[in-house]
């Protein structure tokens, strides 16, 4: 089936499956590979994206469910030279480390801030519940989370 | 923040190089490449925790559409394929080998855990691949599974050659000296305890990626190993997939090991091998699911534990019982771990003269144990570091006071334990003082009463650690069993423009090696940080490597760069003579110049490695070129030290136990980057947390995982952790370069010991086992 989506700016037009998940048209036909898998029940956050400017898992999205939308990951947040705040606060506070869990983060992170949920370390550790970190036991994310919400 | 920047040396906070791909999105994990003609591999995973493996009908999967082909471990027997070895041998108490039950990479015969493979589906998708595996149609011949550690010796034998199911019955130490001690002892304290079963779940799962070119005959494995040079050398010269110069692999950014990516797994093996069998490149990447039933686990212990202590509180002896749960095969390090990385380090901070340990090694129906972060060393500080919360207890002693009495003091070092190791360096109430001051020991009883006064619990825990890290001397280790060396290399190869590109045998999934290894050649040679690039995990591009694992990356990897480095100015100081026709004794290097002494005259880097590749004005004896290589093989062991503490609340109503303070202050010797130790050890802290209070791998009866997914296997979450407290004290180890002793595994050693000591001082009992889940701290708290 045909489902027509805008994803980093991009208009596409693409022939999927009723049973294509998001995250594989993101990842396999787009070739955006920032955009990771980290488990299969939706827990981990990995494949955070935002859709209409809200972040979701896109790992729990038929790629039809998008037909019309408006799609952003990582790739479309920021450049190397001009980062989106997040990525810079990310780099800052050393809120990564094997960066495998780290789009995810970010996406989830910045919705958290775009709703007015980062006000304090407490709603920010609510806020992420959704997303798993093996690496950094989330020390150095909150304060990432919390720096950036200063400068957004 | 950016005051940080200024410096970029060791001992600098330098914001990591790698996170500008990382934090864009354009990391290049082992699943995000693709080869052209790839195709897709799904594995056939026994249903079964024991099994005998009938026909296999694959007529109608090999009729669906996109299916290219099945192989079985029959067709791979066929091939003459190997088995997956364990590399460490370890010898039971009367002298005899180990038994190790063969593994074969795809099982023909029998299986004998839950998600074992014995064949794979290769299909133009993944979604034909695994339509196609549900179709495949597998005559199996059940049979009783040994699931409960408990009872397997006493079970059917699980492995022909293994009677009893135990591999081993492993001993060390002094049992007269320790039943001497007992004997003499006015107390005795007795702890049954159980170390329980965790699995790594790097958020990355394993996957690999392999091309065969039948020109070359050359086999290109991507894989998400912490030691591809391991691996390859595995693969090829106990596997026999293909000659070691003809298989190279490449790990890329990996998403987290842990320790669970060090072992050479039955899937990129049969990956590699189906793609030069079928002739396409063939793609593999495990869901979660499998990651939890094919990853091998860690821990598993059940112990015995017996202090004896005089009347005033000094330890006599200590005796330990373990039962340490193998799987059902021996993975890469299994045989080490419940030995070599335990029984040595059960003298932990302490002066304790007469130490023995049992520990018997036993296989069950489940997958593979072996090193998950820490790995031994965990096991080992549980145990010391409850029993002597417990004893102080008993014995009505402030738990800081035992330990003080008993702590090996700074001036007994270099010293010489009862159970092999020598410590060559601590300061260990340097760590304990600073981290009494940092959770307000003082303030404690006034804090405990504010929580009674709500209703609540209060409890406070320690944990004074010891490990052993900086693996290790190669002939000690190759004397205790270990298959290969243990040392590490570099090279420094500087480019014709004086920038420098350093290859190196360590593999960073993580901890920043690409920042950290730029520092400490960027110091060396005074070059600017960013002209130094790191490469690593490229079988093609670096010489050799054991890899990382064991928090050995700096203390060896880092030491064989120094090392390397060291060797370029050596060589430069050759050239910069010739240049300025002065003698080479006369040249001083510093901060990126050779000058001759009591002169003005010095040339820069820059230009010395330009006249090594342009050699005019150039030594007549001397080769062309500015790169140099080193193996570096520690003379000892790293001690990392220190002290955690845990102060926990509980919520008697619901059982919740909150961590409200974590402190911890480690000796890891000199830092380079204390950014990324301090992310270490946070890390490592979360995972012992989650050990103790919500991590359980839990099977079934007849062996099934029951803890399959994140839905039932409680990972931490943000929401479960509390800020940490993190400092260091600094002893800097005495036998390296660099004076460094390895941060990737302090926080998961320190930390179990120490919230389930808070967790019992709070709840007055030490009836509860990990984890201290909130279902066992309410019925407790019930009195149930």
């Amino acid at each position: 089936m045909n489902v027509e989506f805008t994803v980093n700016g991009t208009a596409h037009t693409l022939d999927v499956e009723p049973n294509t998940l998001l995250v594989d048209v993101l990842r396999s036909t787009l070739g955006l590979t920032g955009t990771h898998v980290g488990c299969d029940t939706s827990q981990c956050g990995a494949c955070t994206v935002h859709l209409e400017g809200r972040a979701v898992k896109s790992c729990a999205v038929l790629a039809c469910q998008v037909d019309g939308g408006t799609i952003t990951t990582i790739e479309g947040i920021g450049t190397v030279d001009d980062l989106h705040p997040m990525q810079e606060a990310f780099r800052e506070c050393h809120a990564l480390q094997c960066g495998f869990c780290t789009p995810g983060m970010i996406m989830s992170a910045i919705d958290l801030v775009e709703r007015g949920e980062a006000g304090d370390e407490g709603s920010v550790r609510a806020g992420l519940e959704g997303n798993i970190c093996r690496c950094t036991g989330y020390h150095n994310i909150v304060r990432a989370v919390l720096h950036a919400a200063q400068r957004m | 923040m950016n005051d940080r920047n200024t410096d970029t040396g060791i001992g600098a906070a330098v914001l990591r190089k790698e996170d500008r791909r990382f934090i864009t999105g354009f990391g290049r994990y082992t699943d995000d490449i693709n080869e052209v003609g790839q195709c897709h591999a799904v594995f056939l995973r026994s249903p079964y925790a024991r099994a005998d493996i009938g026909e296999i009908d694959v007529s109608a999967p090999l009729e669906m559409d996109g299916v290219i082909a099945i192989l079985t471990g029959r067709d791979m027997a066929a091939d003459g394929l190997g088995d997956l070895p364990c590399g460490w041998s370890v010898k039971s108490k009367d002298g005899s080998d180990m038994i190790s039950a063969p593994h074969p990479p795809l099982a023909s015969e029998r299986v004998n855990y839950v998600g074992e493979p014995y064949g794979v589906v290769l299909a133009e998708t993944r979604q034909a691949a695994r339509d196609a595996a549900e179709a495949v149609a597998t005559d199996f011949g059940e049979l009783e599974a040994v699931v409960v550690l408990k009872t397997a010796t006493s079970s059917e034998a699980i492995h022909e050659a293994v009677p009893q199911n135990r591999c081993y019955l492993w001993e060390l130490g002094d049992e007269q000296a320790t039943d001497a001690a007992f004997q003499n002892a006015a107390h005795v304290v007795t702890l049954e305890l159980t170390n329980n079963r965790i699995i790594p779940n790097a958020i990355e799962p394993r996957a690999a990626l392999a091309t065969h070119n039948p020109a070359s005959d050359e086999i290109t494995l991507y894989t998400t190993s912490q030691n591809p040079h391991l691996a390859r050398l595995i693969l090829s010269a106990f596997v026999g997939l293909s000659p070691e110069h003809k298989l190279r692999l490449i790990a890329p950014d990996v998403g987290g090991g842990f320790g669970s990516k060090i072992f050479v797994y039955p899937e990129e093996t049969t990956v590699a091998w189906a793609a030069r069998r079928i002739a396409r490149p063939v793609k593999w990447a495990a869901d979660r699911s499998e990651s939890f039933l094919t990853d091998a686990h860690g821990r598993d212990h059940l112990s015995r534990v017996e202090l004896a202590l005089d009347a005033d509180g000094q330890f006599l002896g200590l005796r330990v019982r373990t039962t340490a749960n193998l799987g059902a095969y021996l993975s890469l390090f299994a045989a080490s771990v419940p030995t070599y990385l335990y029984g040595t380090l059960l003298a932990g901070q302490y002066r304790t003269p007469a130490i023995h340990v049992e520990v018997e090694g036993v296989y069950t129906n489940t997958v593979p144990v072996d090193a998950v972060r820490g790995a031994g060393r965990p096991e080992a500080t549980y145990v010391v570091e409850r029993i002597v919360e417990v004893a102080a207890r008993q014995l009505g002693i402030d738990p800081v006071e035992l330990r003080r009495r008993n702590m090996i003091q700074p001036d007994q070092f270099p010293y010489q334990t009862p159970v092999a190791l020598v410590y060559d360096t601590g300061n260990y109430q340097a760590s304990l003082d600073r981290a009494l001051d940092a959770i307000d020991y003082g303030g404690f009883p006034a804090r405990r009463a504010a929580s009674e006064a709500a209703g609540k619990k209060r409890g406070l825990g320690f944990a004074c650690y010891i490990e052993a890290c900086g693996l290790a001397p190669s002939q000690l280790a190759i004397s205790l069993g270990a298959g290969v060396g243990l040392y590490e290399s570099g090279e420094v190869r500087v480019n014709p423009t004086g920038s420098v590109t350093v290859f190196t045998g360590s593999h960073s999934h993580g901890q920043g090696h690409e920042t950290t290894f730029a520092q400490i050649v960027s110091d060396r040679l005074g070059v600017p940080f960013d002209d130094v690039e790191v490469v690593h995990g490229d079988t093609g591009r670096v010489e050799f490597g054991l890899g990382t694992y064991g928090s050995r990356s700096v203390a060896v990897g880092g030491s064989a760069l120094v090392v390397a480095a060291d060797k370029v100015i050596a060589k430069g100081k050759l050239i910069a003579a010739h240049m300025l026709k002065a003698d080479p004794a006369a040249i001083d290097f510093e901060s990126g110049e050779f000058s001759v002494r009591d002169s003005n005259q010095s040339l820069s880097f820059g230009e010395v490695a330009f006249a090594a590749y342009v050699p005019a004005d150039y030594p007549e004896d001397l080769e062309p070129g500015l790169s140099e290589k080193a193996f570096y093989d520690p003379e000892n062991f790293t001690f990392p030290a220190g002290t955690h503490i845990a102060e926990v609340e509980i919520d008697p109503q619901t059982g919740v136990t909150e961590v409200v303070a974590f402190v911890a202050v480690d000796d890891f010797g000199e830092v380079i980057n204390p950014m990324i130790v301090e992310g270490q050890v946070h890390g490592g802290i979360a995972q012992g947390i989650g050990q103790a209070l919500l991590e359980h791998g839990v099977y079934d009866d007849q062996g099934q995982l029951i803890t399959g997914s994140y839905m039932d296997y409680c990972m931490p979450r943000a929401d479960d952790l509390p800020d940490f407290d993190v400092d260091t004290t600094i002893t800097p180890c005495t036998h390296n370069p660099l004076g460094v002793k390895g941060c990737g595994e302090a926080g998961a050693i320190g930390s179990p010991a120490a919230v389930m000591n808070a967790i019992t001082d709070a709840l007055g009992t030490e009836e509860i086992t990990m984890p201290a889940t909130s279902e066992k701290v309410w019925r407790i708290c019930r009195g149930d």
